[in-house]
């Protein structure tokens, strides 16, 4: 039987949201006031779980994780997924003891690596050999260890070259693959890895994953995983868990809990609208509402075989600006499937605006998608609004022949379904008189 | 049974807890942490070797710049006594040791606000940087240590301006009671910027402050007798006169005042290492 490697035991963490920071001095003589007198905290309002769509409260707490309960055994891949802010983050946080839990306990045998970012602890002015045992120290290897590793990773990074240039003239993909080496080959029993693959090219990506596999497999090592490319975590994972609004929703197999996971998510919006005062923005924008629409009327599902419009209906409080919308959609692997802006809104006036974007017919496969929105002003750059996940909806196929598909009913593959034209090429020798 | 329990429970490496215990002080992890220690003392070294064109010139030039400042306006302009020792002396030997304080206090007590980014990315016992800092200033202090010695003897052997003693020997304390004052002063200092901020500015002026209450550019027996105590008061006021006692001979040096120093010292440390630790486990909440 397999060794448990990590136990988590009721683990839950607490924050306070909100405005922090601001009237502490005051507030935490109230606080002390109260704790003399065994009274309870009187900014404290706890109870209320982590649900990132509501508004926090001023000075509110919020169970960020509670209740967690799982074990990792020696050798597995554990890929932890779930919707941006249900607390993935906070959990890998609690693990490599960055910060530490309010309540439960974590049981860990052997050391543990957190590659959380790549290049954390890099100093531009030392040399690449000195970042590897800058870096490799801040994980908690002793120096003889990272020396005896030293080849091994500058292979594995490919700066033979540079080892003795300052980190500062690194291309952003050596420090990637430095960073990444570094975490990988000093064989810590536990390594934690969020989304780094997201930055490095395909190929290194690839060799990533692959080196991931090989310490887990033949190293016996422990690899948990956060990712939001679906697609990575089946390749890589043995098992998965699903983190929901700070609960621990779904532990097993990879793919029912990624389908568990991709449900969740697409819990679908069509639309949405603020009031000017909620609304999303900044002082110079406000977003009042964005919806889907098709056959011109708002909704969560659309036909892939008809035009698909994005509508949009913002407020501008400055004049004389150029303002930039963008749309990037994504698919529910998390990949972007486009990304498109509005170049055309120069120098606006104040005021209240409504643009559309349509999506043709024929365009996307079927599928549940996701809408990022953004929105920059120009001159001097400024990015009023940037929200993941602001639109949801599913894209299915309605009835008709002129489809791409055609009459064929099966699976069909491809990340779009683009009409393409078909045209008959005439060969000389077989003109036929009509 | 209950052996089970005892072995069931020795098997994990590490278990992670609320923190409750204030005084759960990491100090197995600051040992096995150690050449971390090491490799941020020598990034302390190599940046400022590389960002600076004088490099390492800057920590001679700066004690001696300052010591011609401090006897143009206190030796000539105010005419401050200084024993009867050469003035090259009495400052320089001043504004060594004081510096050494002053650096680990404010290298210190920055701890937090300049590390916030890699604190919250990994996990390591926090009290390694300012012990790194203080480490790295120690290389700093002997540096114009031995600018002061080289002084020192040119005056000891072609002048018989300064009689030192044996007290002399004293100096190694002297050095770790300003290292544990500046560390402990530093350490509560960024513990409580993290919640407060404005006592960044409070700690700039402060330390310039605080000098003038040091018998740094002046001797402890020129200081009028109803302000003694309040100069007395100061911890590092034993130190520089103790310092100066040694190689100048001149000032006093009672060990009252010395076993002062030692026991503020210690109970200032001792505060400052609970006080960080308890802020190193809630601050990536905070900032």
């Amino acid at each position: 039987m397999p060794d448990t490697i990590i136990q988590v035991e009721n683990l839950g963490k607490l924050y306070r949201v909100g405005e922090i920071g601001t009237g502490t001095l005051s507030h935490d003589i109230n606080r002390f006031w109260a704790r003399l007198r065994g009274r309870e905290d009187p900014f404290s309002k706890v109870g209320t779980i982590n649900d990132r769509t509501k508004r926090a409260e001023k000075g509110e707490h919020v169970w960020a994780l509670n209740d967690i309960n799982f074990e990792v055994q020696q050798g597995e891949v554990l890929g932890i997924i779930g919707k941006n802010g249900a607390g993935k983050s906070t959990l890998l946080k609690l693990l490599s003891r960055v910060t530490s839990p309010t309540r439960g306990e974590v049981r860990i045998k052997g050391r543990v690596a957190s590659l959380l970012e790549v290049g954390t602890g890099f100093h531009p002015e030392m040399t690449g050999r000195e970042n590897i045992y800058m870096n490799g120290t801040i994980m908690g290897m002793r120096r003889r260890e990272v020396r005896a590793k030293l080849d091994d990773i500058v292979d594995f990074a490919g700066v033979a070259k540079y080892l003795d240039t300052p980190a500062k003239r690194y291309s952003s993909g050596m420090t990637v693959r430095l960073g990444f080496a570094i975490a990988a080959f000093l064989e810590p029993e536990i390594l934690i890895v969020d989304e780094v693959l997201a930055v490095g090219d395909a190929a290194f990506q690839k060799k990533a994953i692959g080196k991931m596999q090989e310490v887990s497999s033949e190293g016996g090592r422990t690899v948990l995983f956060v990712s939001h490319n679906m697609s990575a975590v089946q390749q890589l994972c043995t098992r998965a868990l699903c983190i929901e609004n700070g609960t621990l929703a779904q532990i097993g197999n990879v793919r029912p809990t990624i389908e568990y996971y991709l449900k969740g998510v697409n819990r679908n919006i069509g639309s949405r609208e603020w009031n000017f005062e909620s609304a999303p923005g900044n002082d110079k924008f406000k977003l009042l509402k964005i919806q889907v629409a098709q056959d011109g009327r708002s909704t969560n599902t659309v036909d892939i075989n008809k035009n698909i419009q994005i509508k949009i209906e913002y407020d501008l409080s400055v004049s004389g600006k150029t303002v930039v919308n963008g749309i990037n959609l994504y698919s529910s692997q998390g990949y972007c499937v486009f990304a498109n802006c509005d170049w055309n809104q120069r120098h606006l006036n104040k005021g209240t605006y409504v643009r559309k974007v349509e999506i043709p017919a024929y365009t996307l496969a079927e599928g549940s998608y996701s809408v990022l929105f953004q929105t920059i002003i120009l001159d001097p750059w400024d990015v009023a609004i940037h929200q993941k996940e602001i639109l949801a909806f599913d894209a299915i196929e309605g009835q008709d022949t002129n489809s791409v598909r055609g009459l064929y009913k099966g699976p069909w593959p491809g990340v779009v379904r683009i009409k393409l034209n078909w045209s008959k090429e005439v060969l000389l020798s077989h003109v036929q008189e009509d | 049974m209950a052996s089970d329990k005892f072995l069931e429970e020795d098997r994990w490496d590490l278990v992670i807890q609320p923190n409750k215990s204030l005084l759960n002080i990491p100090w197995a992890d600051i040992w096995r942490y150690r050449d971390l220690w090491r490799m941020f003392v020598k990034r302390d070294v190599i940046t400022v070797y590389k960002q600076t064109i004088l490099g390492p010139i800057w920590y001679v030039l700066q004690p001696v710049l300052t010591t011609l400042v401090f006897m143009l306006v206190f030796g000539r302009i105010a005419g401050l006594s200084t024993d009867g020792v050469p003035q090259v002396l009495f400052y320089l030997s001043g504004i060594t040791i004081w510096n050494y304080f002053s650096e680990s206090f404010t290298n210190t007590s920055k701890t937090f606000i300049e590390n916030a980014q890699i604190f919250g990315k990994v996990y390591f016992p926090r009290l390694i940087l300012p012990l790194a800092k203080v480490s790295s200033g120690l290389i700093k202090f002997l540096i114009q240590l031995i600018l002061f010695l080289g002084f020192w003897s040119y005056f000891l052997i072609a002048t018989e301006t300064i009689q030192p003693n044996a007290y002399v020997l004293l100096t190694p304390v002297y050095v770790v009671l300003m290292a544990g004052l500046g560390l402990g002063f530093g350490i509560i200092f960024t513990s409580l910027t993290t919640k407060y901020k404005d006592l960044i500015f409070l700690l700039q002026f402060g330390v310039q402050l605080l000098m003038y209450a040091t018998p740094v550019i002046y001797p402890l027996s020129s200081v009028p007798e109803k302000y003694r105590p309040f100069i007395l008061a100061n911890p590092i006021t034993s130190i520089i006169e103790g310092f100066k006692y040694g190689f100048l001979g001149v000032g006093e040096f009672p060990w009252e005042h010395l076993m002062y120093s030692v026991c503020f010292t210690a109970i200032i440390l001792w505060l400052g290492v609970v006080i960080f630790n308890r802020t190193e486990r809630s601050f990536i909440d905070t900032v």
